[in-house]
């Protein structure tokens, strides 16, 4: 007996995107195991954000993109948003809008046209509330609510979606660090104890090498470092592509990278 | 900002909609316009008379009234298709008001700015004007009229969507407003254009633009309700769409929908929703700003709650108007286009000033 094949649950073979006549992303490679956490690190513009969206089916591309090994291109929308949830990098916030209510909207994939929430669409919303602890918040709204609320209010309506795969473009860059350790823990427990398979993208590298199995450094639309974030966090790596002098520590949960002047 | 008490409260939440309180608040104010459009005028009649002999009208209902042939006749004849078509018109242009909002994102979005009652206005006097003079405001209208100005609004509303990206920028709804303007005057202009042409039936459409239930008969509720069937069945179809569209196009993409799809359906039925209005009643603007904003204000921001509640609330409000614009210089009328522009001018600039962000 062999051990079960790992499954792939975000296979990108050559992902190529332009965005106005610019190209982005360029010939990007990467592989998702299923409930494994990545984090794709790199320099403003390197086309981090992008190549997320296009994962979660929101932009044109050209290569290739395997959901659950199938493309993203060919599933309908519908089953695409059971399949993947995005938490964009500033989600728009609607004003006047509840707490519950935007939670519900995670539910869409599941409402049939002029249908309406069902019973289950309601206990699977609930059962998010409850594990997220927004119960307390479901009836304020969105608008009044503090940074740190709000993300987990994101990642609630992402969570009502029903999806394995979970795609979370900078999801701490608004927070102060304790929110910051917050959120992430959160979503930590949530991959374990959901299964989901997180794809992130984040500025900050220390806590990207905490959080995730690997990291990919993009730099000009190209994968230049994929690895461990041992791998993949050294001084040399970083000066070169982020052209900053930089200090690696060792931690005890991963490389700690401190920016030193020249 | 409107403040809601109930923010605080430990008690469950549930989800938005339309609450059962509010849809019966929505009855009783069209039941009070009703019967207050119909007791009220020249000759003013009891309400309770009045109210009676509504329930006549139902088959196997024969209640006394005591009001005598003429005093029927006055109520079923010359006031209840005026009351019906406020009502009808009223729904309409709330609706269409709430739909555009909603697909535009932006609370100022109403026919009268993106363009679209200048397009059916120019529609309809297109169709007026051309046809030989009958010198008689009251005539009846041509049966095109609702078409012509659906192809005017909805060729007002295609162009407004081309001008507000020009110049590569994408669509903000500052743009799709300037837009909206720019068409707005340039229609106005051709319709102008168009009266200076052919001054034998000035009168009669100069009498229709400022509005008018006033020669309502079952004919003008007969021509527009295939129109407000059709559009109250779609906007009414994509009004959980329409939250949706709330958070943006990339989020509500990655939810599943196709926020093109609903948003050129929506964009179609309000406009054909809206044509329909300006057709038989002429430019009446404000209403689909104010009734709308109120109840986002009151009732809570949920489409599924606004729509439904627009076209009850929309109907009451035109029909009240209208009785204000026949009662308070009587004998006289204002024409109800002057009415709402005096009520709704300044609830613009109290919605300019209690929004803090007019693009959201």
């Amino acid at each position: 007996m062999t051990a079960p094949e790992p499954r792939v649950a975000v296979g990108v073979r050559g992902l190529t995107v332009r965005l106005g006549g610019n190209l982005i992303v360029d010939r990007m490679d990467l592989d998702v195991i299923e409930g494994e956490w990545v984090t794709i690190i790199g320099p403003n513009g390197a086309g981090k954000s992008t190549a997320l969206r296009a994962i979660g089916g929101l932009l044109p591309f050209d290569g290739r993109i395997d959901l659950n090994g199938t493309p993203v291109d060919r599933v309908p929308r519908r089953e695409r948003a059971k399949t993947v949830a995005t938490v964009a990098q500033t989600p728009v916030v609607p004003p006047g809008m509840h707490v519950l209510d935007y939670v519900l909207l995670g539910r869409t994939p599941y409402i049939r046209p002029l249908g309406r929430e069902s019973r289950s669409d309601l206990a699977a919303v609930d059962d998010v509330l409850n594990e997220l602890d927004l119960e307390r918040l479901a009836g304020r709204r969105l608008d009044t609510l503090s940074g740190g609320e709000r993300q987990r209010v994101f990642l609630a309506r992402a969570l009502a979606q029903g999806a394995r795969i979970t795609l979370l473009d900078e999801p701490t860059s608004a927070l102060d660090i304790g929110h910051q350790q917050e959120v992430l823990e959160l979503v930590d427990r949530l991959r374990a104890e959901r299964g989901l398979t997180v794809l992130a993208t984040m500025h900050d590298l220390s806590v990207a090498g905490e959080y995730a199995d690997r990291l990919v450094l993009l730099a000009g639309g190209r994968v230049v470092a994929a690895g461990t974030p041992r791998e993949v966090l050294t001084e040399d790596l970083l000066a070169t592509h982020y052209r900053v002098k930089v200090r690696v520590i060792d931690g005890e949960q991963g490389p700690l990278v401190v920016p030193v002047r020249g | 900002m409107s403040i809601r008490l109930d923010e605080a409260s430990p008690a469950k939440a549930k989800p938005a909609g339309l609450r059962p309180v509010w849809f019966a608040g929505g009855i009783v104010a069209v039941l009070v316009a009703v019967v207050a459009g119909l007791a009220l005028g020249p000759v003013s009649l009891p309400p309770g008379s009045v109210a009676a002999e509504l329930l006549n009208l139902l088959p196997g209902v024969r209640i006394h009234s005591g009001l005598n042939d003429r005093e029927v006749a006055i109520v079923t004849q010359l006031r209840l298709p005026r009351v019906v078509l406020g009502l009808l018109v009223g729904g309409m242009l709330a609706m269409a008001g709430a739909a555009y909002q909603g697909v535009f994102r932006n609370p100022l979005a109403d026919p009268h700015l993106l363009g679209v009652a200048a397009g059916a206005g120019l529609g309809v006097t297109a169709v007026i004007a051309t046809r030989t003079a009958t010198g008689d405001a009251t005539s009846n209208l041509p049966i095109g009229v609702p078409l012509a100005a659906f192809l005017g609004a909805i060729g007002a509303v295609a162009l407004t969507w081309i001008l507000g990206a020009t110049g590569g920028r994408s669509r903000t709804p500052a743009t799709l407003i300037l837009a909206g303007v720019a068409v707005s005057a340039f229609l106005a202009a051709a319709q102008t254009f168009l009266m200076q042409r052919h001054v034998d039936t000035l009168r009669e459409v100069y009498s229709w633009l400022l509005g008018r239930l006033a020669t309502a008969g079952w004919h003008d509720v007969l021509l527009v309700l295939p129109y407000a069937a059709v559009t109250g069945a779609i906007v009414l179809s994509q009004r959980r769409e329409l939250d949706v569209l709330t958070v943006g196009d990339e989020e509500a993409t990655s939810l599943g929908l196709h926020p093109q799809r609903s948003r050129y359906l929506l964009l179609i039925a309000a406009s054909l929703g809206t044509a329909a209005a300006v057709s038989v009643s002429g430019l009446i603007g404000f209403v689909g700003i104010i009734v709308p904003h109120t109840l986002r204000l009151l009732a809570g921001a949920s489409y599924r709650a606004i729509l439904p509640l627009s076209v009850l609330f929309g109907g009451a409000f035109l029909t009240l108007t209208d009785l204000v614009a026949r009662t308070v210089a009587g004998p006289a009328e204002i024409p109800i286009g002057v009415v709402t522009a005096f009520l709704g001018a300044p609830f613009f600039v109290l919605v300019l000033r209690t929004n803090r962000s007019v693009s959201p």
